[in-house]
């Protein structure tokens, strides 16, 4: 059986009009480690991409029944997407390794993600490896306050690829770095001009990749240590991200139910949950990622990345309270030392059957929560 | 497969350690799927019961909800365990919840007092 970090990467290139999407993408596709990507971009921009696995994509998005916008199934991606899967199987492209996506300036990249993870076919092929976004150090900052659009393709990203730092007189405003750390503390902020050789990490480095993992999961609580995180918010785009710790360890079974019951209840407003936890029982860190209502399988790192044994995790969410968060996991957590609740005989007369499959709607139960 | 009752073998979900070995290597204690199934089954009627609903597992495959009138309902993975919840309860299962979170924390308490 194929494991999940067997599975095709994808990375998804987002950022706001104008931010550079599509400059950064012509130098990653320049990396030799790159050659054999897949690109699907959504608009043919000004700017020219040359490159002998490139598709265009008209953007459609199909609203399940269920009606919550992150999970959406993005329809043309899904069409594209198999429609290579087959041509590869057939050979009539060469074999891509990855895929690369380029979203319009104003897409929501959860939609893509979603499609991805729960897509019945598409989620046994394919796995998202990272979502970086490319920030106009120019216009960022009124980008922000002004768009939501813009601020969600910041707090989703793994990534923050700063642009037009040359229009900047090479400066990133400080103000512009506190808003980015305010609106996601964990991912990697990185100044497109001063990325060197390794420049083809930027999509390769995620919890799946072998050689990368390490790096990716160290970085997820640097924002944090740098003293950037501590709950801070940005009011105007009502998006915080934040990280807790747990001084014991937690016990696996009761995170999954709890994670399960918060995102089932809270995952449209959890934009990123990503956590480094200390499980009860397991010497080394159990890496988990998610994406709204979407969890990875969870991954694992052979040594902690520091002596620092506690579960740290980041939370980028909409109207949550943190300290609400951080009590209801320690509750849950201690619920495994609770008596066993009484199970009543079960009632025969008045039963009524109601089978069902699936979560509401949805049809695609496995990868949600 | 069951060869007896031919019931297929559950969906998987990403909460399923003893199916995910390599992301929990070096484990002290051997987890098994049906251990797991059966301590998360007890966690489950311990938070579920503040809505009247009791799970139990059924056939290492799928979740058997019985809410207190009697009303069921199958589901085959823990996500899906809440909106059915909801349904047999009438209510909204939020992890949030102060008033929620109090009674949990005294049956937490209750044990670790004694």
């Amino acid at each position: 059986m194929t494991s999940y970090g067997d599975l095709t990467p994808v990375n998804i290139v987002t950022g706001f009009l104008g931010s550079g999407k599509t400059t950064l993408l012509q130098r990653l596709l320049r990396s030799p480690q790159l050659s054999d990507a897949l690109v699907l971009v959504n608009e043919f921009g000004e700017v020219g991409l040359d490159h002998h696995l490139l598709q265009g994509v008209a953007e459609s998005t199909l609203l399940l029944e269920n009606g919550c916008l992150c999970c959406a199934v993005r329809g043309d991606l899904q069409k594209a997407l198999r429609e290579q899967l087959s041509r590869r199987t057939r050979g009539e492209v060469p074999h891509f390794r990855r895929v690369v996506i380029e979203t319009s300036g104003l897409a929501d990249p959860a939609p893509i993600a979603y499609t991805l993870l729960s897509e019945a076919v598409l989620r046994h092929h394919f796995r998202l490896s990272g979502i970086i976004t490319t920030v106009d150090v120019v216009n960022g900052a009124s980008q922000i306050g002004s768009f939501p659009e813009a601020a969600k393709q910041i707090a989703m990203a793994d990534r923050l690829v700063l642009t037009k730092t040359d229009l900047a007189d090479g400066q990133v405003p400080s103000a512009l770095r506190a808003q980015l750390r305010a609106l996601n503390v964990s991912a990697q902020i990185v100044a497109s001009s001063a990325i060197g050789d390794d420049f083809h990490r930027l999509l390769t480095d995620d919890i799946y990749d072998v050689e990368g993992k390490f790096r990716e999961a160290s970085r997820w609580t640097e924002g944090e240590a740098g003293g950037h995180g501590h709950g801070a918010h940005d009011h105007t785009a009502a998006v915080q991200s934040f990280v807790v710790t747990f001084d014991r360890p937690l016990d696996w079974t009761a995170f999954g139910v709890w994670a399960t019951m918060l995102l089932h209840r809270h995952g449209a407003d959890v934009l990123r949950l990503k956590g480094l936890l200390n499980v009860a029982g397991v010497p080394t860190p159990v890496l988990i990622n998610g994406v709204q209502h979407i969890v990875h399988p969870p991954s694992h790192l052979e040594e902690w990345p520091d002596a620092d044994r506690r579960s740290r995790l980041v939370f980028i969410v909409r109207a949550l309270q943190r300290t609400r968060i951080e009590r209801s996991l320690v509750v849950f957590n201690d619920l495994v030392n609770a008596p066993a609740a009484s199970v009543r005989p079960r009632a025969s007369g008045d039963a009524v059957t109601a089978r069902q499959d699936h979560v509401a709607g949805s049809g695609f139960p496995l990868a949600r929560e | 497969m069951c060869a007896l009752c031919g019931v297929l073998g559950g969906k998987g979900h990403w909460s399923d350690s003893a199916s995910a070995p390599a992301a929990f290597a070096g484990r002290t204690e051997p987890q098994t799927r049906l251990r797991e199934r059966q301590a998360r089954t007890r966690l489950l009627n311990l938070v579920l019961k503040h809505y009247g609903v009791v799970v139990r597992d059924w056939s290492g495959s799928s979740y058997l909800l019985t809410s207190r009138t009697g009303r069921t309902a199958i589901v085959e993975t823990i996500a899906e365990v809440w909106s059915a919840a909801e349904g047999l309860s009438g209510r909204s299962c939020d992890p949030l919840d102060e008033g929620y979170l109090a009674v949990l924390a005294n049956s937490a308490g209750a044990t670790q007092a004694r």
